[in-house]
């Protein structure tokens, strides 16, 4: 039986709570037992994708950063809510490498397509 | 079927950690299993043992610890959500030098290895979701 796949859900924004965070810290888990999620940023989830995250003055680590360590642990894809760019007036010029936004149907489709949905 | 829960919701604010104490309860009670119950990020405030309820309202501690020992549930908290939130066990409250160790017996601490394991293994993973 081959191993399920993991879509990775998340839907809110980087500092105002630990939820950004611990939804990466549990796809770099999944990825370092080599069973790497998929990415899926939601709503005001796409804010994560900034670029130029200076956290310092508010005593925590650049959440962009540690997006962009993503590749190194096998998650090269990061889905994004393309109507949520929009609403947030960004551009794909200010999202990471490996983004790809993708439309309504593009998503139900990759909620259809996962056996396991984690949701943060 | 075979469940994996993951909790995120807090027990002190919403209503989302109790409803997972009830699916687990309604699943268990027919005659689904729960491989294990994985608290994370603002839900491992659930294995607090110091947590006071106030009168007349439900304490959700109590009930999952209740719910574990009736059903040998297991339920884990992530190392990391609970240390910096002074979830200690003993292991963790001599390896830090913290006086009082906080967390409820019927909860164990553990890394996010295994919410994977558990996600890997289950036939249904249920997210009892937080909010920001």
């Amino acid at each position: 039986m081959s191993a399920p796949s993991v879509l990775l859900v998340t839907r809110h924004a980087p500092y105002g709570a630990s939820l950004a965070r611990s939804a990466l810290d549990a796809a770099l888990a999944a990825a370092a037992f080599d069973r790497p999620p998929t990415l899926l940023f939601l709503g005001d989830g796409v804010l994560q994708l900034l670029p130029g995250q200076d956290a310092s003055g508010i005593g925590t680590r650049s959440h962009r950063r540690v997006l962009d360590s993503l590749p190194l642990y096998g998650i090269d894809t990061l889905y994004v809510d393309s109507q949520a760019l929009a609403g947030h007036d960004l551009t794909a010029a200010d999202l990471p490498p490996g983004a790809r936004p993708v439309d309504d149907a593009a998503i139900r489709a990759l909620l259809a397509g996962h056996d396991h949905i984690l949701g943060f | 079927m075979n469940y994996a829960l993951l909790v995120l919701a807090s027990p002190f604010s919403g209503t989302g950690s109790l409803t997972a104490a009830r699916f687990a309860e309604a699943a268990l009670g027919r005659g689904h299993h729960i491989a294990r119950v994985f608290f994370l990020d603002q839900g491992v405030g659930a294995g607090m043992a110091t947590a006071v309820s106030p009168q007349g309202e439900a304490d959700p501690v109590a009930r999952w610890a209740d719910l574990a020992a009736r059903h040998d549930l297991e339920l884990v908290l992530c190392v990391s959500s609970a240390l910096k939130r002074g979830l200690l066990d003993d292991t963790e409250a001599a390896r830090y030098e913290r006086e009082a160790h906080t967390v409820h017996p019927a909860f164990e601490i553990g890394g996010l290895g295994l919410l994977v394991e558990a996600t890997a293994q289950a036939d249904r993973v249920v997210t009892f979701g937080g909010s920001a």
